[in-house]
């Protein structure tokens, strides 16, 4: 392998890492100031403990979520430093404004809220913990403004041998990047409300604290179930965006090769890029295709052979996460919207419930297919039309990477076991008395 | 004119990581030398606790602001050491997560591994930069496209150790401080006692590295243009006998501050003889990177200074009242406080 296969491999190796962490983060924080302020609201003493109970387990989550994000912005530099001088008057730029607005915010309160449950009141103690909440989600809007200009770079100009900034505003309204952003932290808040919803669940199984667990519970359906639906709203706008902006990724993600108007979806296909055709194809839905993408039936949907190979993401893999990320999407809706109906007596359902606790792992595969659906859709390029991955890789040796990549490999691998154990041992241990 | 503007303020936002996360760095690496049982490491874990993880973001804004304002100059940095700055990198992940990992197992093998990760993740990076700053302010081996011609060995040269050497002394007589700042008793005294052998470490070690600096790098040019300039060593002079005075009295919180003055204008003091270079070349110095080479377009400089002038006093301002609100000592009962690390 090399330099830029090795480095692809680390930064998706680095980004995947972050990702397991950072939507419980979103969500969890969110869901934790809220129990806190209905305790405020309440002062029943089960939303302090669901609070405390649910912020140690965000604790937990959180510290891997701020050690591997460091790496990301490393990472920037030494495997892509080519990318970092081309586009570092943009992209830095919304790296800095990220860390002043936000990441300072989130890591000092963080510490404040910890340590003050007995120093302040509890209205201001509440507070800190939305100052985290807000600032980690500020942190989102930031990051995805980013990565949006990545997908779909706006308000630039080819200068001095490099994209210079021309118009901040147009980078800061990037409506590629508002749909991004409303996406993920979506698809954030409800990882957020089947984590609460499972382990609520596990406890729920075993009749422990069972008002305690129907509480926590109750929340977490309504989340979820509100940001279930949006997240299907919010996909099909972005659906439509890339297919505007990104006509090569929206055929990948159909397996789509002919260009064509009135295009029907495939319920059941198979790519065969090799060949550039599905060896199967069954179970068309008419229209569909050109409806969802640009929501006009006869709408013409350009096909994968329109593009040179050279100039596809790879197909198959696209294709599949997908797929399992609509599907998943859409059974979360259904679980969601089960548990919601059902909250005042969740307790006598304990096949739903058990179904549950292993449903914790869904919005968890369904958000990293998403996240490689958006990333290696953009192949092969770094920037969409402005530069390609390959061009985009630092100059270093082969033995480097290879290095890097298994060490970090080998330091994830470990601090995920120890994070996901002591996930599992407090969050099955329940709250304290 | 910008791109001055944004040389002072790189250095002040690498000056202010130093500073802030200096004490927690110093602190980790002594923290073998200065606990005996497990109270005391647990009254120096709860002594940097609340502190450390918004110091560390100082880091992540040196980086972003090198990023934004001279992407160049972070593209070859970040390129051409590699290896030091991952190396760098794991020893702080596993710092970071020491803190939160060591009081969830009750073992004491389980609590072992983490206090051995959290000294070498504070060793580690205290040294690391030094290092890498030594050399960068001695010249990096660069050619014209900013291709890095060196090793990771090749920056462990004399001078190089001396910079680590400097940074670890500097950072641990900043962390022993702290200690004495936020104890009583035994462990206030041995920490005391630390930083007094620390202070008389700092003096050779500073002494050393200047006249280093002056044989190895070209620092001193523009104190030579300049002599105006000559205050700033003289405050970083002035700052570090001041530590020792207010030691001497017991002072620890004057101290404190007294050591943070110390180490900023220790980064003033390189920070002026290096501009406007950002990473001299070794090679030659018509290679170097510097503040107008390596900047951003105009348009963004402007706009990240009016978001600079914006947030840092306002994230000065509240990490300032996080330090003043959660001033006293860890003491026992703080231990027993149920989210006490």
């Amino acid at each position: 392998m090399d330099v830029l296969m090795l480095s692809r491999l680390q930064f998706a190796v680095a980004t995947m890492f972050h990702f397991l962490f950072v939507p419980l983060t979103l969500g969890l924080s969110i869901l934790t100031a809220i129990y806190e302020t209905m305790y405020v609201r309440t002062s029943d003493p089960d939303y302090k403990r669901a609070a405390k109970f649910w912020g140690k387990l965000f604790l937990i989550n959180f510290a891997l979520g701020v050690v591997t994000g460091i790496t990301l912005e490393f990472q920037f530099g030494t495997n892509w430093s080519r990318y970092s001088k081309y586009v570092g008057d943009i992209f830095g730029s919304l790296l800095a404004i990220e860390a002043t607005l936000a990441f300072y915010m989130e890591s000092t309160f963080i510490g404040v809220w910890l340590f003050t449950w007995d120093k302040v009141r509890p209205g201001m103690h509440a507070f800190f913990i939305w100052l985290v909440a807000i600032a980690s989600n500020i942190s989102a809007l930031w990051i995805l403004i980013a990565n949006g200009w990545m997908q779909h770079p706006v308000g630039y100009v080819m200068r001095n041998g490099r994209a210079e900034l021309d118009d901040f505003m147009a980078v800061v309204t990037n409506k590629f990047a508002a749909l991004e952003f409303l996406h993920t932290v979506s698809g954030a808040y409800i990882l957020a409300g089947f984590f609460v919803m499972g382990v609520s669940a596990y406890h729920l199984l075993r009749k422990n604290e069972t008002g305690f667990f129907k509480k926590s519970f109750s929340v977490a359906a309504s989340f979820a179930l509100i940001f279930a639906l949006l997240e299907a709203f919010t996909g099909d706008a972005s659906g439509v965006e890339v297919a505007h902006t990104q006509p090569a990724k929206l055929a990948a993600m159909e397996s789509h090769w002919e260009t064509g108007s009135h295009v029907p979806m495939y319920l059941f296909a198979i790519p065969d890029p090799a060949n550039e055709k599905n060896s199967v194809e069954t179970l068309p839905v008419p229209d569909l295709l050109s409806l969802l993408a640009f929501h006009d039936p006869s709408a013409e949907v350009k096909g994968l052979k329109d593009f040179s190979a050279a100039d596809r993401p790879p197909v198959t893999l696209i294709f599949l996460s997908f797929r399992i990320m609509v599907g998943l999407g859409t059974l979360l809706v259904f679980l969601a919207a089960f548990g919601w109906l059902k909250r005042k007596d969740i307790e006598r359902y304990p096949g739903y419930l058990r179904l549950m606790m292993y449903a914790i792992a869904l919005p968890y595969l369904a958000i990293e297919t998403g996240w490689v659906v958006a990333e290696v859709g953009r192949q092969p390029w770094i920037v969409y039309g402005v530069m390609k991955t390959a061009d985009a890789v630092s100059i270093l040796a082969t033995s480097q990477v290879a290095v890097s990549l298994a060490a970090f490999v080998a330091l994830y691998s470990f601090l995920g076991a120890i994070d996901f154990y002591l996930l599992a041992k407090y969050a099955r241990k329940g709250p304290i008395h | 004119m910008l791109e001055t503007i944004w040389f002072i303020l790189w250095g002040v936002l690498w000056a202010v990581y130093f500073m802030l996360d200096g004490f927690d760095l110093g602190l980790g690496s002594l923290m073998p030398a200065l606990a005996k049982d497990e109270k005391e490491r647990r009254i120096i874990y709860n002594a940097m606790g609340p502190f450390w993880d918004g110091n560390e973001v100082w880091l992540i804004t040196a980086g972003g602001a090198t990023f934004a304002a001279f992407p160049v100059a972070y593209a070859v940095m970040f390129n051409g050491l590699y290896s030091a700055l991952l190396l760098l990198l794991f020893a702080l992940i596993l710092r970071g997560v020491s803190f939160e990992f060591r009081g969830k197992i009750d073992s004491p093998g389980w609590r072992s591994l983490w206090d051995a990760c959290l000294v070498i993740g504070s060793f580690l990076p205290a040294l690391l930069l030094g290092v890498a700053f030594a050399n960068i302010f001695q010249g990096l081996p660069i050619d014209n496209e900013g291709v890095y011609h060196g090793t990771f060995f090749g920056l462990l040269n004399l001078y190089g150790i001396a910079g680590g050497v400097l940074f670890v002394v500097m950072f641990m007589l900043h962390g022993a401080l702290w200690l004495a700042v936020k104890t009583e008793g035994v462990l206030q005294g041995r920490a005391s006692r630390f930083a007094s052998r620390l202070w008389a470490a700092l003096l050779v070690t500073a002494v050393l590295f200047l006249v280093l600096s002056f044989l190895a790098t070209r620092l001193f040019d523009n104190y030579l243009k300049m002599p105006l300039l000559w205050i700033i060593p003289a405050a970083a002079v002035a700052a570090l006998i001041l530590t020792r005075a207010f030691m001497l009295r017991g002072a620890y919180g004057k101290a404190w501050m007294s050591s943070a003055a110390t180490i900023l204008f220790i980064t003033f003091f390189s920070v002026a003889g290096l501009y406007p270079d950002l990473l001299p070349s070794s090679l030659d110095p018509g290679y170097s990177v510097t503040a107008f080479n390596a900047a951003s377009s105009q348009l963004t400089l402007k706009i990240m200074l009016g978001v600079a002038l914006v947030m840092v006093p306002i994230v000065i301002a509240y990490q300032t009242w996080v330090y003043v609100f959660l001033r006293g000592k860890v003491t026992e009962k703080d231990l027993a406080y149920e989210e006490a690390y």
